[in-house]
């Protein structure tokens, strides 16, 4: 047993990396599905041992075949990512779960243990970004869970022949952007001489401004960010999300682009802040306004959207407008706001993108608009779950998004310009419009034609409202979540 | 900085040119495959970089000679790179298929015809 519980780190990534090997070469979906579900969960306890050790001893260095750093690859696990870690597991257990239902009706039999093994090399490659502390070591989880992403969206395309195009936008501008990574590392490694990310914040500040660093740090900023879908280089992420099979965009919007903002964070914040004046300027000149853009492009283009997908996809691009732009406050409250959210937008697009999934198969087409007319009356369970789900993403008092929306307010406050907190509260105003919009579609209309299906396939509808519940849960009791979200901060810039 | 002095960077100036090519390859381009042509440029001449990188003047590969004073070339970057080389490799035949996937499904694989497909595909939808 303890020979388990000292490498969790290194079996987070084996244990799925190793199921997927086999899970390909199942014969039968149903087993391939058993394997992977029981992976997952298997993933989720190992996650929960370590947030239990990692309460108990702060910060742990897993250091791959007994290489010490700064030599060898090490896994780092703190404050920052711990819990980072324990959402990714529990959302690929939800997914997956959703997963048997979906994704069978979405794709053809024979690919299914294939888009398993897939699924699980995904689900891998985020622990790795999650919790690795070595700069090149994440360009390589980076591209894992890139090809592996794109491959999940190409899978769409027995549904729809544009999941193609738009994975193959997100293969070239992804491998763009992790090619600038790869330059922003090379670059630090030359001023450093050093790839460990603890390492290299001691060695930095040993050389003092260095213009090879931060040009480094520029080239890597900028791969991150394609990553996360962060605003001006977002544009892979709409149409990525709106044909993937609906079990991958779950998936996806829930916490793919979350390891990445929370990588970015680290780069800024973890290692970069004290070294250059520049993050300072960075922040404020430019990623607070990109991230008011972001925002209101956001939710204006999603009210003017009427595939419900691609309406969220936009939706999840001025959310992650709101986590920048805590991050972009540079406060010990602003970053732990980010965290919060990062925890609750994922738990809410999940549930959100699950339920939309719901809709579309019932109707046996795209969900839009026209298309989903009295559906909400047709498929009532779903439609409640889908509604709270909604509501959270609005921040209604107890849901989860009222506790992210709270310390962001909180965290203005603090900085002292009422300014912003009118912005935002513009911006949550113009998200109950497209929400309403749907809403109106969906209840108050009569429905236009008999359901596809007979009933609402309980085993969709069951992780929806696991999703759910822990949306109420983190709006009523949100201590645990505030407190992984100030742990993070603490993590970050130490305490304040 | 004399032009003698600049010329004597001019492995990175190479690796500049060939990463503005790559580039200017992907964007411009209306082809498909030539888009990936276009980028495997552009990682090569992030390759290039880090070879040049390790490279110590006068060094020779890091192998143990027995004679002291042997000066050493960096090899960390060296293989670093070939890690990149191999994700590199799985990038391009990902993109490879996927492009054949697409000239399955379109019967086409430039750009400006596949945009005009894609948006017939959207307002069939709508009309429905």
């Amino acid at each position: 047993m303890n020979l388990i519980l000292n490498n969790i780190p290194a079996l987070l990534v084996a244990i799925p990396l190793l199921a997927s090997a086999v899970v390909s070469l199942l014969p039968s979906a149903r087993l391939a599905w058993g394997v992977a579900f029981a992976t997952t969960l298997i993933c989720l306890y190992m996650a929960f041992e370590l947030t239990d050790i990692i309460s108990s001893s702060q910060a742990l260095t897993y250091a791959f075949g007994g290489w010490e750093p700064p030599w060898g690859i090490v896994f780092v696990l703190d404050g920052a990512n711990v819990y980072l870690v324990l959402l990714v597991a529990f959302v690929s257990v939800i997914t997956t779960l959703y997963a048997y239902a979906m994704l069978a009706r979405e794709i053809a039999v024979e690919d299914l243990p294939k888009a398993y093994a897939v699924w699980l090399l995904a689900i891998a490659s985020l622990f790795g970004l999650a919790m690795t502390g070595d700069a090149f070591n994440l360009f390589v989880f980076l591209e894992i869970s890139a090809l592996s992403s794109i491959t999940l969206i190409a899978l769409g395309a027995g549904q729809d022949r544009r999941a193609l195009l738009a994975a193959y936008n997100y293969l070239i501008i992804g491998a763009i952007g992790a090619t600038f990574y790869v330059i922003g590392v090379g670059y630090l490694y030359a001023a450093t001489g050093s790839l460990n990310l603890i390492d290299i914040v001691d060695r930095l500040n040993e050389l003092g401004t260095n213009q090879a660093a931060i040009t480094g740090l520029a080239f890597m900023l900028a791969g991150i960010m394609v990553k996360a879908g962060v605003f001006p280089v977002h544009i892979w992420l709409p149409a990525a999300y709106s044909y993937a099979p609906s079990a991958v965009s779950s998936l996806l919007a829930a916490i793919a682009t979350k390891v990445a903002i929370y990588y970015f964070a680290r780069l800024l914040f973890g290692i970069f802040i004290d070294i250059t004046q520049l993050v300072d300027f960075f922040l404020l000149y430019i990623l607070m306004p990109v991230s008011f853009l972001a925002i209101f492009y956001g939710t204006i283009a999603a009210i003017y959207q009427s595939d419900l997908k691609r309406l969220f996809a936009l939706s999840s691009i001025a959310q992650i407008g709101y986590i920048t732009f805590a991050f972009s406050l540079n406060s010990h409250s602003g970053i732990s706001a980010g965290f919060i959210h990062i925890i609750n937008h994922a738990v809410i697009k999940g549930a959100l993108f699950m339920a939309v999934g719901i809709f579309a198969l019932g109707i046996g087409s795209r969900a839009t608009m026209l298309s989903m007319q009295g559906v909400g009356r047709q498929m009532p369970i779903t439609f409640a779950g889908f509604v709270m789900a909604g509501l959270a993403l609005i921040g209604v008092p107890l849901t989860a998004g009222f506790i992210s929306k709270l310390y962001l307010f909180k965290a203005i406050f603090e900085t002292g310009n009422g300014f912003y907190v009118a912005l935002i509260a513009l911006s949550s105003v113009l998200s109950v419009l497209y929400l309403w919009k749907i809403f109106e579609v969906m209840w108050l209309k009569e429905p236009l034609k008999p359901l596809k299906i007979d009933k609402e396939p309980a085993s969709a509808y069951v992780p929806v409202w696991l999703m759910v519940a822990v949306i109420m849960i983190f709006g009523v009791y949100s201590g645990d979540v505030i407190s992984s979200g100030i742990g993070a901060a603490n993590a970050l810039i130490g305490a304040r | 900085m004399s032009i003698n002095q600049f010329l004597l960077y001019w492995n990175y100036i190479i690796v500049i040119m060939l990463m503005m090519a790559g580039l200017y390859i992907i964007i411009s381009n209306q082809n498909f495959i030539k888009k990936l042509v276009g980028l495997t440029i552009f990682q090569s001449s992030v390759f290039i970089f880090y070879i040049s990188l390790g490279k110590v003047s006068g060094g020779t590969a890091p192998i143990l000679t027995g004679i002291e004073d042997t000066v050493y070339s960096n090899p960390l970057p060296h293989v670093l790179i070939l890690t990149a080389i191999v994700v590199g490799v799985a990038t391009n035949a990902l993109g490879l298929a996927l492009v054949v996937r697409i000239n399955e499904a379109f019967k086409s694989i430039e750009e400006n015809k596949l945009l005009a497909l894609k948006k017939k595909d959207g307002l069939k939808e709508t009309s429905t």
